[in-house]
């Protein structure tokens, strides 16, 4: 990939495609070449303006004003494209129709709402981590912990039945690829749209969710007249596309950091206060949530380039999370450093509404780990797992020593 | 030639004092103040129905609800009205409050959200109207039905009548002294389902909405009640001790730093994202002591548990606070 600025213009221009499974295998070279071809780059395979560094990236992020998401955040642009599905309220939706679905979700998701959740989890997750011991010193980290821990507890928190939690992962998994370009990561998923969606859909349905729960705190809202009763269903749906592989992501992100910075986990066992910074600057490092894009809604400059009104945005968080020009020695897991500000949980009135929920759900499988765990390696090769946004894993094999 | 608007990027902190900006007569007694970041930077976002808390020159503080343009993220607008018996907020912004004055800012929060609705029944008296300003515009945008009913005492201590001409006759005009008390069961018409009807005014006005839409489906009446103006107890703008219960260290925070930036300055760690406020991320356990709360999370019952606050923007209205950490 080349990153040239044609003589005359401010606007470099790349032909890398972000999308391809070379660079979703490792992106970071793709990331600092970005970064230093300027503020802003023209990606010239999909017609899209990039922005990589920090400055720019949470600039976007945060001016809802000028760059909107209800054109979608990914590369089709609602404007003149069928979404897939029905647009999200939350993620898809501009002000003032995102307002009251937000309002809402913050409050049932908050942190004050989580304290009940607290206690039970740090059982769950301690039960959880002597069942993997049990069985032995080597194991697979994804499947083992990351991706089980989340399944075990959110599809609870929110009050869904336990028939088909299995469709959870899969329908996530394409709800982030749709985000891309329609390439084969997407083609892999189509079989299963209807069925998946049909299915969660379905849990939504006030009948369908547990009497106490986010699901039912949503509807609960509804009864109030907070949201509406038809808002209600794509409120849990959101809860359902965007709460489960992020965190699996995320669990998977951090314990692969660990395993390969023993002086890190080593740290964390002295300090097991550090595990909520940890995951954060997991996230950080890792950057679960790769990319999104916006719709400018204005002609918008940046550096010396203006975007035109209409046109599509990729924000590359993963790039403005390693940016050098905001963090010193971005390349390195540190539980030193202070990852407050980073934008893999996005930024303003859009960021995640279960940050929360994702730091209580890490934060108590990595104190129950460090609580028994007294070293952890890698045990094999690790494999990726592509998505179009999701910086994700498919194996960490990993071998422990415990006390 | 086309207008462009740059990219500006945000701060990293955000600082919690603005500057007037504007200072400008809406109506007897009645004026609006513009605030800005001295830097120029973003303010925190707010949606209509949210307040601010505006931590005055001499150390007393009041809350004025937003009543400008959202899409414009570097300014807020609050109408003041001049109360008869002010015993310092009000009087201190008509008579002393220049241009170019810096306040506190705490917030904005919003008791007073407007919720999804085919129709919206406004009605708001004398001042009450600047909560109600903003969401007029938001329901246009929304495509909804909407109608206002706006009393005042006399025409001329009515703000913004030069704005709400735009909107027609969906505006309905009634100073008392040419018409007489609000004929609210004429404005509203028959109870019917999906219509909300948001008032503000003084309590004699919600107390005869409240009897008005008695027999209306529930939670069809939202009100924003004024709080009188009170005495209030001055926030603390001298420096305060934060005594960390775990560590046992005290620290003393200056005017001039966050909570959380005086501890990142001694090394404890903090985890926090937004720093305006906002996310919750820095969530930390009060055990003693009253904090100022500054955020836009908390709602009213939970800032009086004060048993927790977001120290990135949250103060301490005691000399001593004492922290979780």
């Amino acid at each position: 990939m080349t990153a040239t600025a044609p003589t005359g213009t401010a606007l470099p221009t790349s032909d890398v495609d972000p999308f391809s499974h070379e660079v979703l295998e490792d992106p970071l070279p793709m990331h600092a070449e970005l970064r230093e071809a300027g503020p802003v780059v023209h990606l010239a395979r999909y017609d899209v303006y990039a922005l990589a560094r920090y400055a720019e990236v949470h600039a976007a992020l945060v001016d809802w004003q000028q760059f909107q998401s209800a054109a979608g955040v990914g590369l089709s642009n609602f404007r003149y494209e069928e979404p897939w599905r029905p647009p999200s309220l939350l993620l898809e939706a501009d002000p003032p129709r995102h307002d009251a679905p937000r309002r809402v979700l913050q409050k049932v998701l908050g942190p004050r709402a989580l304290r009940r959740l607290r206690e039970g989890w740090a059982a769950d997750a301690e039960a959880l981590v002597e069942e993997v011991l049990a069985r032995g010193p080597a194991f697979d980290a994804v499947h083992s912990l990351a991706a089980t821990f989340p399944l075990r507890v959110f599809p609870d928190a929110v009050g869904i039945p336990q028939p088909g939690r299995e469709n959870l992962l899969p329908y996530g998994d394409h709800a982030f690829n749709a985000f891309g370009p329609d390439n084969d990561l997407v083609a892999r998923g189509a079989p299963r749209v209807a069925e998946l969606s049909a299915w969660v859909n379905a849990q939504c349905r006030r009948e369908v969710l547990a009497p106490v729960g986010f699901g039912a705190d949503i509807w609960a809202a509804s009864d109030r007249g907070d949201i509406t009763p038809e808002q209600a269903p794509l409120v849990v749906r959101s809860l359902l596309t965007a709460g489960v592989d992020t965190t699996v992501h995320g669990i998977s992100a951090v314990l692969y950091a660990f395993a390969t910075n023993p002086d890190q986990w080593q740290r964390l066992r002295e300090e097991p206060a550090l595990a909520r910074v940890a995951f954060d600057e997991a996230v950080r490092w890792e950057s679960p949530v790769q990319t999104f894009f916006r719709t400018a809604t204005t002609d918008v400059r940046v550096g010396d380039v203006v975007i035109p009104e209409g046109r599509k945005i990729l924000m590359f968080l993963a790039a403005a999370n390693r940016d050098p020009r905001r963090w010193s020695d971005p390349d390195r897991f540190d539980l030193s450093r202070d990852p407050s500000g980073h934008v893999g949980f996005g930024m303003g009135i859009h960021q995640c509404a279960g940050q929360h929920v994702a730091r209580l759900e890490a934060e108590a499988i990595l104190t129950a780990l460090a609580r028994r765990v007294r070293t952890i390696e890698l045990d094999g090769p690790t494999v990726r797992h592509h998505n179009n946004t999701l910086r994700a894993w498919e194996s960490i094999p990993v071998r422990v020593r415990v006390d | 030639m086309v207008a462009t608007t740059p990219l500006v990027p945000a701060e990293a902190t955000e600082a919690a004092t603005l500057r007037v900006t504007a200072k400008q007569r809406q109506a007897d007694d009645v004026l609006t103040l513009e605030l800005a970041s001295p830097s120029g930077g973003r303010l925190r976002d707010w949606t209509p129905g949210s307040h601010v808390d505006l931590v005055l020159p001499n150390g007393l503080t009041r809350q004025y609800s937003l009543c400008g343009d959202r899409w414009d993220p570097h300014t807020y607008r609050v109408g003041v009205l001049l109360e008869p018996g002010s015993r310092g907020g009000s009087r201190y912004v008509h008579e002393h409050l220049q241009v170019g004055d810096l306040v506190g800012v705490g917030g904005p929060r919003n008791n007073f959200p407007l919720v999804p609705s085919e129709e919206y029944l406004f009605v708001a008296g004398g001042i009450g109207i600047t909560p109600i300003l903003p969401m007029l515009r938001q329901a246009e945008l929304l495509g909804a039905e909407w109608r206002l009913l706006y009393g005042g005492r006399r025409r001329g201590s009515m703000a913004f009548l030069d704005e709400l001409a735009p909107y027609g006759e969906r505006v309905v005009v009634r100073p008392e002294d040419e018409y007489g008390l609000l004929d609210l069961a004429g404005f509203l018409g028959a109870p019917r389902e999906g219509a909300r009807v948001y008032a503000c005014g003084p309590s004699p006005l919600l107390a005869a909405l409240e009897r008005a839409c008695a027999d209306w489906p529930p939670y069809t009446l939202r009100t924003e009640r004024f709080v009188a103006e009170e005495g209030g107890t001055p926030v603390r703008t001298a420096p305060f001790e934060v005594e960390l219960a775990r560590t046992g260290t005290t620290l003393t925070v200056t005017p001039d730093v966050s909570v959380l930036e005086a501890l990142n300055r001694i090394g404890v760690e903090v985890l926090s994202s937004c720093r305006r406020g906002v996310c919750g991320t820095c969530e930390t356990t009060v055990l003693a002591g009253r904090p100022d709360h500054r955020d836009a999370l908390l709602d009213d019952d939970e800032r009086d548990a004060n048993d927790c606050m977001y120290v990135c923007v949250s103060r301490s209205r005691d000399e001593r606070l004492v922290l979780d950490l």
